[in-house]
């Protein structure tokens, strides 16, 4: 399979990364890990006419680690942050997740900034040129019809990222910078649930890093469901972060549900429930019923949809023992299938 | 050359004590090359002034093609050729019952996917962009979707040709008074199966290069398991004579029986090379290999068992329901297939067999590792384990009271030569701990047994002829080196260790002082091709027969040069001597001198026919084998009782082969089997997706890629416990039977019988997924069958059988109600050619 | 800044270090490593089995780490280092692991091997004595069709055996 022809461009600064993306518009892509954007490109979901290298930008490799938090580059690839013993204890959900992406080849090339911004999936549209063109294409590239719901005026495709449910159980926020500025919003404010219109990024932003409160206090945790032990995308995932007071009590929670919509979920009813209580096997199920609620998984990923929603509770009940500090080590080996996950 | 003599002794000395290669474990032949990736795979080969082909496919999954305007492509800047249907209207197929392909479809597309024209270009991009300007004006028919459809809907058909309709294929076969035999049960057992269909996925990509010779010949360098056979379509399609034709077989990588088929995109680049009189390569992308699949049959199974208190069975009905896709490839073999092996594991009495394969609008199926036996073989042994449960007999106990024996021959006319089952069956009840553990772990721990039995090699070859199905030729030099040519064809399953192996014991050489040259039309002896696990039991055969003649040439030399009697001569350590006096010898090198002095060049050659094949009826022609392998495998499983959730940690497992020729290959080729096999138990499927009707006439593979086509990963591969049993063989080359295939089948039923004992339901259906597993667990907590599958299996207009009463009712093999086929008028070349494979 | 324009001709060109030799090569600008070191390199050895990152048959070492060569544009290769299998032996003699993989049946039909065996060499470059879960993690993004993996983690451990060995002998 070929890439079509495109127009190459190596910026080193982000300045000039910005400005040449100003002034291409959306036919400019950003070229970081590649392992999302060129096979796109190979079956032509993704046709930029110019890809803006972004390797040699040093200031995107860089990160930092002070008492006021850590600052990560978007071009840390996966495999930095899953080997650096940094991300650990507080912020082992984001080393869980970008350990489990994928597989370690790719994890090599992958970005955390392509993870973040991966584009949304759909096994009507993760599909080549032909194939799409068999079924008339679909709405998210091509075609008029969300074929996951036809009678859906927007597309349906899926958030499968996972450091961003992690980041965002971690309360990460986010450096945007443009040819006009910057800005800094919450990660989570960068998704939007719809299958085409996933990110609320402006063409011409660069996602420059990643920004992490200090970690010390909580403790986090990430459970993803594919298939095989690697090569899947998550089609069900679930990160979940918490504070606890001295006598066990839950102080702050966070629980984000990823892969069951067009981006990551907060489940804010489950976490504002956790609060003031301990984690009984009670509270556990109540707020692994809250945060199941919302996942609403669609006909357009591997496994039955109605399998991954009636799972979704019992993946957040691991998540939650696990905070809770049970050994849940069977449990993720069986998932995982590494027995020394 | 001198005429060549067989020895006194029709083999060699075959001392186990004495074998010096054989049965060792040891690096293959071949190893160096794919360590150092020096294998010459076909997308690997790059010729001066080559260029490149792209097939336009049809988006449609049935249509007529009214036109196709080649124009604005064959204008495109870069584009040489462009090629369509007209430029190749000759139909092949594999089998010579169904000529039903062509390279370029003329007016009629099949499925999504199907070719329709060819571009070739300077540049595979330049090509791909080409084929979007080519306008092909299709009208749509309706789409046949599965079998239930195929069987309701005989307009449009698919063929023209074929039993009825969209139906393809209606056989039955009877063997003795089923229905007494149902009358002398004391229990009757029916169950419904479902085997979903598998892909092969062979990680190489199929890929040709064709030329034209510089002399105009043809050469086409191409990644098939058969290259005879396509040698063959590649004449019949291009009108040309064979004799002109060199099909070369590059290595494969991975074949699996996904490259038994000729392909439309050989026969395209061949047709090509010709017209442009350059090299033209295509590689296929993934998504193509999809759709030429010849993957596993999706088969719903009806099976009926009638078993006496103690577990014998007195009779058995197996109905099978087969999705063959839309074409005929090796279809009319996988039919008989579905219902050939019942017989050859367990001694079934009495058994009716009816089988219907249909025509559908997806890529056609074919022959996949243990081609048409596993789906009925999974059927098979998870109804046995639902028989010992409710005898309340232990299910490794009541296999081993069933298992047939050596040299019987079964109600269908199978001669068996050595069955081990029942070691391989104990050896894994010991090694698995089965009687400590089955129904005795904690809920969703579970343990399952199943067995198989496989042919070695089929009977028949696929189109009707009496000459030798392998042939092997040696090539004695002077300098003591041996060049070996067979058209036998490495597909990773170290065909080319074996010839080297069997040749170098016979003339005590080592492997490495065998030069190979094979898969090769124009410089080896015909061999059928790399299916059915025949390579090992008729090339080696060949190998073996050239060997001795060659053997016996040097030996008579030697004795008279060292004045003992041949017979006291022997082959070892490059050197051949007295064994009474061992100082008493000469070099290899010098034997052969001594030999080509006396007699001439020095050259022997092989062949091997199989024997005769006891089922004479119409339809007897798929699974009689010289031999059959068997195995015994316990799947241990662990099973989450809220979400299904499976994982196979452990597996044990014994295989029959007779004996090993190069054990590190062997249990390759079981660890292999099973891997594969794991893969269709839990994961694997070639699932396909209609679009609403209203919307869309779509129906295409859900996802034809490596990432969505579930390949188990290093990770999902358990701990693996292999033993072998060996009895050598006396129809095999030292004793080897098969090995590449019958491993795989039992692992599905196992762990389907596992989960039953891990979790108590019943998953009638491959792949045994978690969503399976969980809806039969919500059965179960509802009081209602715990158990998921096919509810039912719909209405078949079936043929009357043709009924061959079994050897203990004094058949003779033929159908009673049938002209006996030795009285039969010599049978036409196309219509009544016995299928095999 | 470095621009590169579209065309489909040999119109671009790195300098690169392939298996330790200083390479320089033109090529058409859309193509990827692997692409470049197939068709314009005649470096075949590295396989390919869905281009697009999903059988990890193309591995190959980019500054000793595993990548996928499909997935990587070759533009981006300028003045790295690159190891392909071509690369593993040294001083006419196979690396351990190519003689692991051939003496114990790791490679079957051979097609995946090249990439298993420069993933496998970078797993004992960082990590010389691997747990066999250390071994099956590293070469999970690896799929082989033939072994069922086992005789492939088989020979990695040989080869680390033979490896440790010869370093003791060297010391």
């Amino acid at each position: 399979m070929r890439l079509p022809l495109f127009e190459f461009r190596v910026p080193r600064t982000l300045k000039e990364a910005a400005r040449i993306l100003h002034g291409e518009g959306p036919s400019a892509m950003p070229l970081a890990g590649g392992t999302d954007l060129l096979p796109n490109m190979k079956r032509r979901q993704q046709v930029p006419r110019t890809l803006l290298s972004l390797r040699d930008i040093d200031a995107l490799h860089e990160n930092q680690f002070t008492d006021s938090g850590a600052r990560l580059g978007a071009c840390l690839t996966l495999s930095d942050i899953a080997s650096d013993p940094r991300f650990r204890n507080g912020a082992t959900a984001l080393a869980q997740a970008a350990s489990q992406v994928a597989t370690p080849q790719i994890r090599n090339m992958a970005t955390l900034g392509g993870n973040l911004c991966l584009d949304t999936r759909c096994n009507y549209y993760d599909q080549s040129y032909e194939w799409r063109k068999s079924i008339n294409f679909c709405m998210k590239k091509d075609g008029v019809t969300c074929w996951v719901a036809p009678s859906s005026r927007i597309c349906m495709a899926v958030s499968s990222t996972d450091t961003a449910p992690a980041l965002m159980a971690l309360g990460a926020r986010i450096r945007l910078v443009s040819h006009s500025g910057e800005r800094e919003i919450p990660l989570s404010d960068l998704y939007n649930n719809d299958g085409m219109l996933y990110l609320h990024r402006k063409p011409d932003e660069i996602l420059a890093e990643v920004l992490l409160d200090p970690l010390h206090e909580w403790r986090s945790t990430y459970w993803k469901l594919r298939r095989r032990g690697s090569f899947d995308f998550p089609v069900l995932s679930v990160a979940a972060a918490a504070r606890f007071s001295p006598n066990g009590a839950v102080e702050d929670a966070r629980i984000v549900i990823g892969s069951v919509a067009s981006r990551p979920l907060v489940a804010k009813e489950a976490a504002r429930f956790l609060v003031g209580h301990s984690l009984t096997s009670e509270t556990i199920a109540e707020a692994a019923t809250l945060a199941a609620r919302i996942a609403k998984p669609l006909d357009n990923t591997d496994f039955d949809m109605s399998w991954r929603k009636k799972v979704t509770a019992e993946f957040v009940t691991y998540a939650l023992r696990e905070l809770r500090g049970d050994d849940v080590t069977a449990e993720r080996a069986s998932i995982t299938r590494l027995p020394s996950a | 050359m001198p005429q060549q003599k067989d020895p006194p002794e029709k083999q060699s000395n075959r001392n186990d004590g004495e074998l010096r290669v054989i049965g060792h474990p040891r690096r293959r032949v071949d190893a160096r090359a794919k360590v150092t990736g020096q294998t010459r795979f076909a997308d690997d080969i790059s010729l001066p002034r080559m260029v490149h082909c792209k097939l336009l496919r049809s988006p449609h999954p049935h249509a007529r093609i009214r036109s196709i305007d080649i124009s604005r492509a064959a204008a495109h800047p870069g584009v040489y050729l462009v090629l369509t249907g007209k430029d190749l209207p000759i139909e092949y197929g594999i089998l010579p019952v169904s000529q039903d392909e062509q390279a370029l479809c003329l007016d009629h597309v099949r499925h999504v996917g199907d070719p329709v024209a060819a571009v070739i270009a300077r540049e595979e991009l330049i090509a791909f962009e080409a084929l979007d300007l080519i306008k092909v004006d299709y009208e749509l028919l309706t789409t046949i979707s599965d079998p239930e459809e195929a069987l309701a809907t005989p307009v449009p058909r698919i063929h023209e040709y074929g039993d009825e309709g969209n139906i393809h294929k209606r056989v039955a076969l009877e063997f003795g008074n089923v229905d007494q035999g149902f009358a002398e049960a004391d229990e009757i057992f029916e169950d419904t199966f479902f085997y979903q269909g598998s892909t092969h996925l062979p990680i190489e990509q199929h890929a040709s290069v064709a030329t034209k010779d510089p002399d105009g010949k043809l050469t086409i360098w191409t990644s098939t398991q058969t290259p005879h056979y396509l040698h063959r379509a590649l004449a019949k399609v291009l009108q040309m004579s064979a004799a002109h034709i060199r099909v070369i077989a590059t290595p494969n990588g991975g074949g699996f029986g996904g490259k038994s088929d000729p392909f439309n995109h050989e026969i395209v680049v061949a047709k090509a090379a010709l017209l442009l009189d350059r090299p033209v390569k295509i590689c296929l992308t993934r998504e193509e290999v999809f759709y030429c699949h010849r993957g596993r049959h999706p088969v719903l199974m009806n099976f009926k068992t009638g078993v006496k208190k103690d577990g014998t069975i007195t009779a058995m009905h197996l109905q099978t329901l087969i999705d063959g896709g839309a074409y005929g490839s090796y279809g009319v073999a996988s039919t008989f297939y579905t219902g050939a092996l019942q017989t050859t594991t367990y001694h079934v009495p009495r058994y009716r067999f009816q089988g219907c394969r249909t025509f559908t609008n997806k890529p056609p199926c074919g022959p996949k590792r243990g081609h048409g036996t596993v789906q009925p073989r999974f059927g098979q042994e998870v109804q046995l384990d639902k028989i010992a449960e409710k005898l309340q007999i232990d299910p490794a106990d009541l296999r081993l009271r069933i298992a047939e024996s050596s040299n019987a021959v079964t109600a269908n006319f199978f001669r068996l030569s050595t069955v081990n089952l029942s070691e391989c069956i104990r050896r894994v009840v010991k090694s698995s701990g089965w009687r400590e553990n089955f129904r005795k772990l904690p809920e969703g721990s579970g343990v399952g047994l199943a067995c198989s039995a496989y042919l070695t090699g089929a009977g028949l070859p696929i189109y009707w002829n009496k000459m030798p199905h392998s042939g092997v030729q040696l090539k004695f030099d002077r300098g003591g080196g041996i060049t070996l040519f067979c058209g036998a064809t490495e597909i990773g399953q170290g065909s080319d260790d074996v010839l080297a192996s069997i040749v170098a014991e016979v003339l005590g050489l080592d492997t490495f002082d065998i030069r190979l040259y094979t898969g090769d039309t124009d410089l080896g002896p015909v061999d059928l091709g790399s299916y059915s696990s025949r390579v090992t039991i008729m090339a080696g055969n060949a190998a073996l027969q050239a060997a001795d003649r060659a053997k016996a040439l040097l030996a008579e030399a030697v004795a008279e040069r060292l004045a003992v009697p041949a017979d006291r001569l022997r082959f070892a350590g490059k050197r051949v001597f007295d064994s009474a006096a061992p100082e008493n010898g000469l070099t290899f090198q010098e034997a052969v001198c001594l030999a080509e002095a006396r007699f001439g060049t020095i050259g022997t050659v092989g062949s091997y026919t199989p024997p005769k094949s006891l089922a004479l009826y119409k339809g007897g022609g798929v699974g009689p084998s010289p031999t059959y392998s068997y195995t015994a495998a316990v799947v241990e499983v662990a099973v989450n009782p809220v979400t299904g959730w499976i994982t196979v940690p452990k597996i044990w497992i014994a295989h029959d082969i007779g004996r090993a020729l190069n054990p590190t290959l062997v249990r390759g080729q079981i660890e292999g089997s099973v891997y594969m096999g794991l893969g269709e138990a839990l994961m694997e499927e070639q699932e396909f997706r209609r679009l609403p009707k209203k919307l869309s006439h779509a129906l295409v593979h859900k996802f034809p890629s490596i990432l969505e086509y579930k390949s188990p990963t290093s990770l999902d591969m358990p701990d693996l416990f292999t033993e072998l049993v060996e009895e050598p063989d006396p129809k095999g080359p030292f004793g080897a039977k098969e090995v590449g295939q019958g491993p795989l089948l039992p692992i599905m039923p196992a762990v389907a019988n596992a989960v039953y004992d891990a979790v108590g339901v019943r998953i009638d259906e491959v792949p045994i997924t978690p969503e399976k597993i969980m809806k039969a667990l919500t059965e179960k907590k509802a009081g209602r069958a715990p158990r998921f599958g096919p509810s039912h299996f719909p209405h078949v207009e079936w043929p009357e059988a043709l009924r061959v009463p079994p050897p203990w009712e004094g058949g003779d093999g033929n159908a009673i109600n049938d002209v006996p086929r030795r009285e039969k008028a010599k049978p036409h070349p196309q219509k009544e050619q016995v299928l095999s494979s | 800044m470095v621009t590169i324009s579209l065309t489909s001709q040999k119109s671009a060109q790195i300098r690169f270090t392939l298996n330790g030799e200083q390479t320089d090569v033109s090529f058409a600008p859309y193509k990827t490593l692997l692409e470049v070191l197939r068709e314009d390199l005649n470096h075949t050895g590295t396989k390919h089995g869905c281009e697009l990152g999903e059988c990890g048959a193309c591995a190959v070492l980019l500054e000793g780490k595993p990548v996928l060569s499909c997935l990587l544009l070759a533009l981006e290769c300028n003045g790295k280092e690159i190891l392909t299998v071509e690369g593993l032996g040294a001083n006419g003699a196979l690396h351990p692991l190519q003689e692991a993989f051939a003496d114990l049946g790791a490679a079957q039909c051979g097609y995946c091997t090249p990439a298993i065996l420069v993933t496998a060499k970078a797993l004992l470059d960082q990590n010389p004595h691997p747990t066999r879960d250390q071994i099956r993690e590293a070469l999970s993004g690896n799929l082989c069709r033939c072994t069922g993996y086992l005789q492939i983690f088989e020979a990695v451990e040989a080869a680390v055996l033979e490896i440790a060995g010869q370093d003791n002998a060297a010391s």
